[in-house]
């Protein structure tokens, strides 16, 4: 592979968090470092154990393939391994997984003398993650909350657990989650749509540059947050979905048992709708 | 500006905080494991709400069985229902009625002074016919109510008319101008847990026979003809059967597969059965006691008080927590019990009876689990 321009600059030793010159090198293209050495640990043991559980359990088929936490019954503690340990353990090797990742993007940020963005962005997916597989069932008392890893059944308990609270729409923390999804969607598609019209004018116009693409929007809706706020805005709106998802489960379970729609009640109930003829 | 962003997001963030602290739960949560591990099906309460159901649903304590003296139709007036019951088993049964339906008010508030045989009262009138419904119930809906059976008190709870029943009409018209619907959207249904649903579910489906599946039984849409405003309807109804048993939805449902009953728990038969049941009730027994009943009584639309889940459940999975109702009244258990006036015949059904014992005692608040059923592995998962 050609060196890019930028690479001369990226393959420079030190920045690193720990080990000093250790796994400090290059294979190809790819940066090792001591964290790609623990994700590369991580990913096969994790991977292997998936495939240990899926010979134990019914089926091949990739799409009802599923490894299973515990039951209930064991709490925090451990399970044997065909009755959720599998479980126990794959959950390890994930976390240890995604953290050596994150990890590995903040040394080559160091070494590239850029901020932390990206793994700061990626954190809160790590973020998300643990807290459905470890902060929620460790505040509901059983490693048998967590979700199971498969394509179709951890479907089945995204359905099941929303559910249990009979209309999950309701949860609060939900709906802000759906509104910066949706939001991310719509500043990205405004943006994408932006960046390809300007970049590609048609026969006989020349490439648009920021001036052009702040007056469009500043005719379009009034305000343009310009080049480098539209991805501002971009990963706040992005990390912000990501963290209000990880808070609405967190809520659904630890600090609400009852269903979604109820807890509304406390609005139902202020004293502002007599004076509405209610 | 970036003062003010940073201000507004302090203020944000700590009202969200204050309200979740007034709204939400402490984290000590009881779950209850309904399915095979991982599937998320399983029932969640709060020590609180357990406590705050266990104290609104203790069985009263039952008088001492009493099957002395000959049939009460051979020593009493006008005795229809309870007239081969013996002597000392009906008095049992009428002072309990007292305790169950009028604690205040005593045996006048059916009976006139002096002459109990008469019926010039609509109170007696109505009794009657209760007797009748819950001597159906005990006989006729055991794939509902199992040996547990009901009695006066399974409703009545000590008053008059039992506290949740429900009239047609009550809910509030729907919303108007650009909110209007057709089916009472847009405004909080009080019986679907506050949700925006249609406000009156009961009459179309637990009153009328409306057809409740709206799903569609092959993967891809083939001729399913069933609207969003029907899946309301019937979203609606199911909000009433959760909130009146105090469970969610996967207390009878694998939710990946609403519709297919060899997915589903054992509970949704009895739900099922249960259905069927109250419609019977209203249009059988308590529809046709609404001229019985004097103007008063009746709903602001004239018609008469109906029974949904509620009215027996109040709440929990099993009414009063599945204690042996009519296990200690076996005269209301119908009519083998009833043709049956030797006392020694009848206490067999009773409380001398140990099987009837372990069939009627429910687990407590804290163990509100019926066993879980082991969901099928991977069986089908996709295309459904």
């Amino acid at each position: 592979m050609a060196l890019l321009s930028f690479e001369r600059k990226y393959r420079v030793r030190g920045g690193t968090l720990i080990g000093g010159d250790l796994f400090d090198f290059w294979v190809g293209p790819f940066y090792v470092g001591f964290f790609g050495v623990t994700a590369a640990f991580f990913i096969m043991l994790g991977t292997a154990l998936i495939i240990w559980g899926a010979a134990l359990g019914p089926t091949w088929n990739i799409w009802q393939i599923s490894i299973a936490p515990p039951d209930l019954s064991y709490g925090l503690g451990l399970a044997p391994l065909a009755k959720g340990g599998l479980w126990q353990i794959i959950t390890v090797c994930a976390i240890g997984a995604f953290g050596s990742w994150a990890l590995r993007e903040v040394e080559i940020s160091r070494k590239l003398g850029i901020g932390l963005h990206v793994p700061a962005a990626f954190s809160v997916a790590i973020f998300a993650y643990v807290t459905l597989e470890v902060i929620r069932p460790l505040l509901m008392g059983a490693w048998g909350n967590g979700f199971p890893y498969g394509i179709m059944s951890h479907l089945d308990w995204v359905s099941n657990t929303g559910y249990a609270y009979l209309n999950f729409e309701y949860n609060p923390m939900h709906m802000v989650a759906v509104t910066l999804f949706f939001t991310t969607t719509l500043a990205l598609a405004l943006h994408g749509s932006l960046v390809l019209a300007a970049i590609n004018p048609p026969a006989g116009e020349t490439v648009k540059f920021a001036e052009h693409e702040d007056t469009f929007f500043r005719d379009f809706i009034g305000y343009s947050i310009g080049t480098l706020g539209i991805h501002r805005l971009g990963l706040f709106l992005a990390l912000g979905a990501g963290f209000a998802s990880a808070t609405c489960i967190l809520l659904s379970g630890p600090f609400w048992t009852q269903g979604w729609p109820s807890w509304w009640g406390w609005w139902l109930h202020l004293p502002i709708w007599q004076f509405g003829g209610h | 500006m970036k003062v003010t962003i940073t201000l507004l997001a302090l203020i944000g963030g700590m009202t969200a905080m204050v309200l979740g602290v007034l709204t939400l739960q402490p984290p000590t949560v009881r779950s209850v494991q309904r399915g095979y591990r991982g599937t998320g099906q399983q029932l969640e309460y709060s020590p609180a709400v357990i406590a705050a159901a266990f104290a609104a649903n203790q069985a009263p304590s039952a008088l001492p069985q009493n099957n002395a003296g000959p049939p009460a139709g051979t020593i009493y007036k006008n005795v229809q229902v309870l007239k081969n019951v013996p002597a000392g088993a009906f008095a049992r049964i009428m002072v309990s009625m007292v305790q169950w339906v009028a604690p205040k008010q005593g045996c006048g508030y059916c009976h006139v002074a002096g002459n109990f045989a008469s019926d010039a009262k609509y109170q007696k009138r109505v009794a009657r016919r209760m007797l009748e419904m819950t001597i159906f119930v005990n006989a006729d809906w055991q794939t509902h109510v199992k040996k547990v059976g009901v009695t006066c008190y399974t409703c009545h709870r000590g008053n008059n008319v039992p506290s949740r029943v429900w009239f047609e009409g009550v809910a509030p018209p729907h919303a108007g101008g650009l909110m209007a619907t057709h089916s009472g959207e847009a405004r909080p249904s009080a019986v679907a847990d506050g949700s925006a649903l249609p406000a009156d579910p009961l009459t179309p489906f637990l009153l009328g026979h409306e057809p409740i599946r709206v799903t569609g039984t092959t993967a891809l849409p083939a001729g399913n003809r069933h609207s969003i405003q029907q899946t309301q309807w019937t979203y609606a109804l199911m909000m009433h059967y959760a909130t009146a048993l105090g469970v969610n939805c996967d207390f009878c449902h694998q939710t990946r597969a609403f519709a297919d009953w060899s997915e589903s728990t054992p509970q949704r038969v009895t739900a099922y059965y249960g259905l069927h049941m109250v419609r019977a009730l209203n249009n059988d027994y308590l529809l046709p006691l609404t001229g019985t009943f004097p103007r008063a009584m009746l709903g602001p639309a004239g018609d008469v008080a109906k029974v949904d889940c509620a009215t027996c459940h109040q709440g929990v999975f099993k009414p009063l927590y599945g204690a042996p109702m009519a296990g200690q009244f076996p005269y209301l258990r119908g009519p083998a019990a009833l043709a049956q006036p030797d006392p020694k015949a009848a206490a067999a059904h009773g409380e001398d009876n140990p099987a009837m014992i372990t069939m009627a005692s429910a687990p407590a608040a804290g163990g509100t689990k019926p066993t879980a059923s082991p969901a099928p592995t991977g069986a089908g998962a996709p295309g459904q």
